[in-house]
C-alpha cells in the first residue's frame, strides 16, 4: 500500500519529464509532483459559498477508494494479504465509486464549468467502463477466475501462450486506460482554459488540500492502471508466495522497468497524437466496446482462441 | 398458530383496517389510526415470515384450506422458502411506507380517497403470494390490480392522472387475461385448479412454451418488461409516494414471484431455449428503461423508468438460471437465482428508499421537476444523505448492497461457457454487455438525479425555501438507509437466507457463506472469486478518515469561503447551471439519436434583435408509436365500423343472436 503511494507521484513526474524531451523541452523535475503535493497541502482552501459537506469529503473519499483499489492490484508479488477482499470487478466498481462522488462534487458548486465536466465525464465512463467488464469477462474465462492473484499467476505459467482474444483484450484495456486517467486523446490533463476539458472542468472549484487530494487520486490511479496492465499481459518475473527474498527483489525491478515502459509508451503516444473533439470520443471508446465485445465472444466459442 | 394462520390473520385485519377507513374516513385523526395499524399488522406478519423463512424445515410444509371460493375446491393458502421470501420484501415495505405515511399522509389533501385502499393494498400483496391454487392467485391478483389502480387514481382531478390510471388499468386487465390462460392452459382439459395438482402434471412442449409466453406478458406486464412497459412510468409516479414506493419496491416484485412461481415451481422441466427469450427481453429491458430514466426531468419518473431497469437486471438472471437448469448445472442455477432473489431484496431497499425521498422533495416544494430544484442539500440535509445513500446503492457500486447483487450476475454470467447450446454461447456475452452497459448508465442517471435535485445552488423560490421533513419519513427512510448498507458489507447473512429457497426451486444452493473467514462471499471456490463488502467498507472508511487525520494535523486547516471561480466568469443566476436536459445532452447524442429519434434545434434572433434564442428538444418514444398508437388505432377503426350495430331494428338483433348461435353449434360440432 504504501509501495503505490511512493511511487504514483514519480510515476507522473516521469510521464511528464518524457512528454518535454519529447518535444524538446528542459521540463519540470522529476520530484515536481510532490513538491506541487507539498504546496498545495500546505496552501488555505478557498471554498465556493455554495459548496456543502459532500464537496468536502468527496476528495478525501475519492482518495481512498482509489488508494484500496490500487493497493489491490500486485505490483511486485502476487498473493497479497487481502487479495481476496475484492476481485477485478470490484475493482472496476471501486474506480466507479470514485468517479461518482467526483462527477457529484463537480455539481456541486452550482457552476457551469463544473457541470459540463461532469456531464462529459458520466458519459465517457458510460462507454468505458462496459468496456473495462467485457475484458475482464475475456481474462477471467481465461483464467478462469476473476480474481486478479490467480489471473497472473495463469498468465505466468506459459500454456496460455498468444491468443486472438488477449490481443484484443488488451488494445480495449488501454483505450479504457487512456479514457479513465483523461490522457490525451480522450482529454488533455494540462489544460485549464479550454472549453473541451473534462476531468480538469469537473474539479475546477477545488484548491488547496482538497485539490492535493484530488491529484493525488489522479497520480493513483495512472500507477493503477500501468500496474494492471503489467499484471495481466507482462507478469514476467511476478514473485509468488513461497519464493525467498531474491524473488521479491527481482520483482520489484522488473515491476520498475515495467513502469518504465509503460510510462514512455504512454508519453510517446501522447506527443504524437491530437485531442479529439468530444464528440468523437465515443466512438474511440465504442471501439474499445466492441473489441471487448469480440474477444469475449471468441472465447465463448472457442476456447482455444 | 401455525406460520400461515398468522399472516391469514394479518391479511384479515388488515382488511378490517380498510373497512374501517371507510367508516371514519373524513376523522381528522384516521391517518394516524390507519397508517398506524398498517404499520403493525406489517410488522408483525414481517417477524413471522422472517422466522419462517430462517427456520429452514426441511419438509415442504402443508396447504391451509378453507371452505372459501370454488366450493369444490376452497381456497389454498401456503407458506413455503420462495413465498416466506417475498412476504419478507412485501411486509417489510409495507410496514416501512406506512411508517412514512403516518408523517406524509398528513399532508394528503383528499385522504378519504386513499386510507382505505391502502390497507386493502397490502392485504391484496400478501394474499397473492399466500395464495396456492390458481383461482385464489388470480382473484387476489385482480383485487391487488384494481385497489392499486384506486390508489393511483388518488390525484384524480388531475388529467395525467387519470390518462395513466385509464392505461394502468387496460394493461392489467390485459395481463390478468394472460395470466388466467396461463392457469387454464397449466390445468389441463381435466386438471384441477390446485397448484400440488397443477405440479403433478406433465405437459407438451408446445404447451409449455405457451405457458411461458403467457406468463411472460402477464408477469411481465405487471413488472413492467419492454415493450409491455408503458403504463408503468405514467402509473407509478401518478400516486402518492409511498404508494409509488409500494408499487415500484414491492408490487412489481409480486409479479417477479408469480413469474417465478409458475416457470419454476408448476411448468416442470424448462427447455433451454425459454432462457434465450428471457434473457434478451431481460437485457433490452435493462438499457431501454435506464436509457429513458436518463432522458427523464421529472424525478418520480424517473425512479420509474429506472424500476424497469431493475426489472431487466432481475429477468436476466432468471433467465441464466434457466439455462443452467435446463443443462442440469445445478450449482450455476442456484447462483443465477440467488443473484435474482438478492437483487428482488436490494431493489427493494433502495427504489422504496428513493420514492421516499421523492416524496420528502414534493412535501418540502411540491416540485417533481428536478430543474425547478437545487441546493436541497442545504436545506434538507438529511433526506439528501438518506438520498444519497440511495443512489449510490442503486449506481450499483461497492460497498453498498446494489453491486454485490450484480457482481453475483456477472459470475453467473461467467458460469456460461460451459453451456453446451451455440445459441446460449453467443447470446449470454451479449447480454453481459448489455447488463454492463446499463449499469454504467445507472451510475450516470443517479449522478444527475442527485446531481440536479440537490446539489447546485436552488432554482426555484419554492426550493430555497424548503424545509426538511418530518421524523416518521426520516425514520423510514434511514431504516431503508442502514439496510442498503448492511445487504453491501454483510452480503452472506442474506446469501445463506436464500439457501432453502433456491433449494426447493433448482434442488441446489450456494455455498454456505458465513462460515467463509472474514465474511466474504464466495459463490463457487476463493481460487475463482471472492467479495468481501466488509472488508472494503472498513479500508475505505479506515483510509479516509486517515488521509484527513493526517491533513488536518500536519498539513493546513483553514478555509474561507469565497464566490465559486468557474474559470474567471462566474454568472450570477443559478439559471445558468447545468440541468437533467443538458447533464443528459453527451449521453443523448451518444444513444439517444436513433433510439429516441432525439433532435435538438437553436433558434438564434437575428443581430440587433432582443428576442430570447431558443432550443428544442424532440425526443420520440418508439415503443409507444410503433406498437400502442397502431393497436389503438384499430381499435377504435373497429369500433366505428361496428358502431351502426347499435341502432338495429330488434328483428335484425334476434336474427343476429340466431345466427351466432348456429355458427357456435356449427364449430362445436366440426371440432368433435
Amino acid at each position: 500500500m504504501a509501495l503505490v503511494l511512493l511511487l504514483a507521484p514519480l510515476l507522473t513526474g516521469f510521464v511528464r519529464k518524457i512528454k518535454a524531451r519529447l518535444l524538446r523541452r528542459q521540463g519540470p523535475p522529476l520530484i515536481q509532483p510532490y513538491r506541487d503535493l507539498l504546496r498545495l497541502l500546505r496552501k488555505e482552501v478557498v471554498l465556493a459559498e455554495n459548496a456543502s459537506w459532500l464537496f468536502r469529503i468527496t476528495p478525501y473519499l475519492v482518495f481512498a477508494v482509489i488508494w484500496v483499489a490500487a493497493s489491490l492490484i500486485p505490483t511486485f508479488a502476487t498473493g497479497l494479504v487481502f487479495s481476496w477482499t475484492a476481485d477485478l470487478i470490484a475493482i472496476v466498481a471501486l474506480l466507479g465509486s470514485a468517479r461518482f462522488f467526483l462527477a457529484l462534487a463537480g455539481m456541486d458548486a452550482g457552476t457551469s464549468f463544473g457541470g459540463i465536466g461532469s456531464s462529459r465525464e458520466v458519459m465517457i465512463a458510460t462507454l468505458a467502463e462496459p468496456a473495462m467488464l467485457l475484458t475482464i469477462f475475456t481474462l477471467a474465462l481465461v483464467a478462469g477466475s476473476t480474481q486478479l492473484s490467480t489471473i497472473a499467476a495463469v498468465m505466468i505459467s506459459s500454456h496460455v501462450g498468444l491468443r486472438v482474444s488477449l490481443g484484443m483484450a488488451l488494445i480495449a484495456l488501454i483505450m479504457v486506460a487512456i479514457a479513465e486517467n483523461a490522457r490525451i486523446p480522450v482529454d488533455n490533463p494540462a489544460t485549464h482554459l479550454e472549453l473541451t476539458m473534462v476531468h480538469e472542468a469537473m474539479v475546477l472549484e477545488y484548491s488547496g488540500r482538497h485539490l492535493a487530494m484530488i491529484e493525488f487520486a489522479a497520480y493513483l490511479k495512472l500507477l493503477l492502471y500501468i500496474s494492471l496492465i503489467a499484471c495481466i499481459f507482462l507478469p514476467w518475473q511476478l514473485a509468488l508466495p513461497g519464493t525467498g527474498a531474491p524473488a521479491y527483489i527481482l520483482g520489484v525491478v522488473a515491476y520498475l522497468a515495467k513502469l518504465v515502459i509503460g510510462a514512455v509508451l504512454l508519453a510517446l503516444f501522447e506527443t504524437a497524437s491530437a485531442k479529439m473533439r468530444v464528440f468523437r470520443v465515443p466512438e474511440f471508446l465504442g471501439a474499445a466496446l466492441m473489441l471487448g465485445m469480440l474477444a469475449t465472444l471468441l472465447l465463448f466459442v472457442s476456447r482455444s482462441l | 398458530m401455525t406460520p400461515v394462520a398468522l399472516v391469514l390473520w394479518c391479511i384479515a385485519v388488515l382488511l378490517g383496517v380498510s373497512i374501517l377507513a371507510v367508516m371514519m374516513a373524513r376523522w381528522s385523526r384516521a391517518t394516524a389510526v390507519i397508517y398506524g395499524a398498517s404499520f403493525c399488522v406489517s410488522a408483525v406478519a414481517f417477524v413471522t415470515v422472517l422466522l419462517q423463512l430462517t427456520a429452514a424445515s426441511a419438509s415442504a410444509p402443508l396447504p391451509l384450506v378453507l371452505p372459501l371460493g370454488l366450493p369444490w375446491l376452497g381456497a389454498h393458502f401456503r407458506l413455503d422458502a420462495l413465498a416466506a421470501f417475498f412476504l419478507v420484501v412485501i411486509n417489510l415495505g409495507g410496514a416501512a411506507a406506512s411508517f412514512y405515511g403516518l408523517g406524509y399522509g398528513r399532508h394528503e389533501t383528499a385522504p378519504q380517497r386513499l386510507l382505505p385502499f391502502f390497507p386493502a393494498f397490502l392485504a391484496g400483496m400478501n394474499l397473492v403470494i399466500l395464495a396456492a391454487d390458481a383461482f385464489t392467485f388470480l382473484l387476489s391478483w385482480e383485487f391487488m390490480s384494481l385497489v392499486s389502480w384506486a390508489l393511483v387514481m388518488t390525484h384524480h382531478r388531475e388529467r395525467d392522472t387519470r390518462m395513466a390510471a385509464y392505461i394502468y388499468l387496460v394493461m392489467a386487465s390485459f395481463g390478468t387475461m394472460a395470466l388466467l390462460l396461463a392457469f387454464g392452459l397449466l390445468a389441463g382439459a381435466s386438471g384441477s385448479y390446485d397448484f400440488a395438482t397443477m405440479r403433478m402434471a406433465t405437459h407438451t412442449p408446445a404447451v409449455a412454451a405457451f405457458v411461458l409466453t403467457l406468463m411472460l406478458i402477464g408477469a411481465g406486464s405487471k413488472a413492467g418488461l419492454v415493450p409491455l412497459h408503458v403504463w408503468l412510468p405514467l402509473a407509478h409516479p401518478a400516486a402518492p409516494s409511498h404508494v409509488s414506493a409500494l408499487m415500484s419496491g414491492v408490487m412489481t416484485k409480486v409479479a417477479i414471484y408469480g413469474f417465478i412461481r409458475v416457470v419454476f415451481d408448476l411448468l416442470g422441466e424448462p427447455a433451454w431455449w425459454w432462457s434465450m427469450v428471457v434473457l434478451t427481453l431481460g437485457g433490452v429491458t435493462a438499457v431501454v428503461g435506464i436509457l429513458n430514466a436518463l432522458m427523464e426531468q421529472d424525478l418520480k419518473r424517473l425512479l420509474a423508468y429506472s424500476t424497469i431497469e431493475n426489472i431487466g437486471i432481475i429477468f436476466v438472471s432468471l433467465g441464466l438460471a434457466l439455462a443452467f437448469e435446463a443443462n442440469a448445472m445445478t450449482w450455476a442455477a442456484a447462483l443465477a437465482l440467488a443473484a435474482a432473489l438478492f437483487h428482488v431484496l436490494n431493489h427493494s431497499f433502495f427504489k422504496s428508499l428513493l420514492f421516499f425521498g421523492a416524496g420528502a422533495i414534493l412535501t418540502a416544494t411540491g416540485e417533481r421537476d428536478m430543474d425547478k430544484l437545487g441546493g436541497l442539500i442545504h436545506r434538507m440535509p438529511f433526506t439528501s444523505f438518506a438520498f444519497l445513500v440511495g443512489s449510490v446503492a442503486i449506481s450499483a457500486l461497492p460497498p453498498f448492497n446494489g453491486f454485490v447483487s450484480e457482481w453475483l450476475v456477472f459470475q453467473a454470467i461467467l458460469q456460461s461457457p460451459n453451456l453446451p447450446q451455440w445459441g446460449l454461447k453467443i447470446m449470454v456475452p451479449a447480454v453481459g454487455g448489455l447488463l454492463a452497459l446499463s449499469a454504467a448508465l445507472a451510475a450516470a442517471c443517479f449522478v444527475k438525479a442527485f446531481g440536479v435535485a440537490f446539489l447546485g445552488r436552488p432554482r426555484t423560490l419554492a426550493a430555497q425555501l424548503a424545509q426538511e421533513v418530518d421524523r416518521f419519513s426520516l425514520t423510514a427512510m434511514f431504516v431503508f438507509a442502514t439496510l442498503c448498507l448492511f445487504a453491501g458489507v454483510l452480503p452472506g447473512i442474506v446469501i445463506d437466507a436464500l439457501a432453502p429457497v433456491t433449494f426447493t426451486l433448482v434442488g441446489d444452493r450456494m455455498p454456505v457463506q458465513t462460515s467463509v473467514p472474514w465474511l466474504s462471499i464466495v459463490p463457487i471456490t476463493e481460487s475463482r472469486s471472492s467479495y468481501n463488502g466488509l472488508l472494503v467498507f472498513v479500508f475505505i472508511a479506515l483510509s479516509a478518515s486517515l488521509a484527513a487525520y493526517i491533513v488536518h494535523r500536519f498539513a493546513s486547516r483553514s478555509l474561507r469561503r469565497a464566490p465559486a471561480w468557474d474559470c474567471g466568469f462566474p454568472e450570477a443566476s443559478p439559471q445558468t447551471q447545468y440541468t437533467s436536459g443538458s447533464f443528459a445532452q453527451p449521453v443523448r447524442r451518444v444513444f439517444g439519436t436513433h433510439l429516441f429519434r432525439a433532435r435538438e434545434s437553436v433558434e438564434m434572433p437575428a443581430p440587433g434583435d432582443p428576442e430570447p434564442a431558443r432550443f428544442t428538444l424532440d425526443l420520440r418514444d418508439l415503443i409507444w408509436e410503433g406498437l400502442y398508437e397502431p393497436i389503438a388505432g384499430a381499435v377504435w377503426f373497429t369500433a366505428e365500423r361496428l358502431n351502426h350495430l347499435q341502432f338495429l331494428t330488434i328483428r335484425r338483433y334476434l336474427s343476429l343472436v340466431f345466427l351466432a348461435l348456429v355458427f357456435l353449434l356449427l364449430v362445436l360440432a366440426l371440432w368433435s
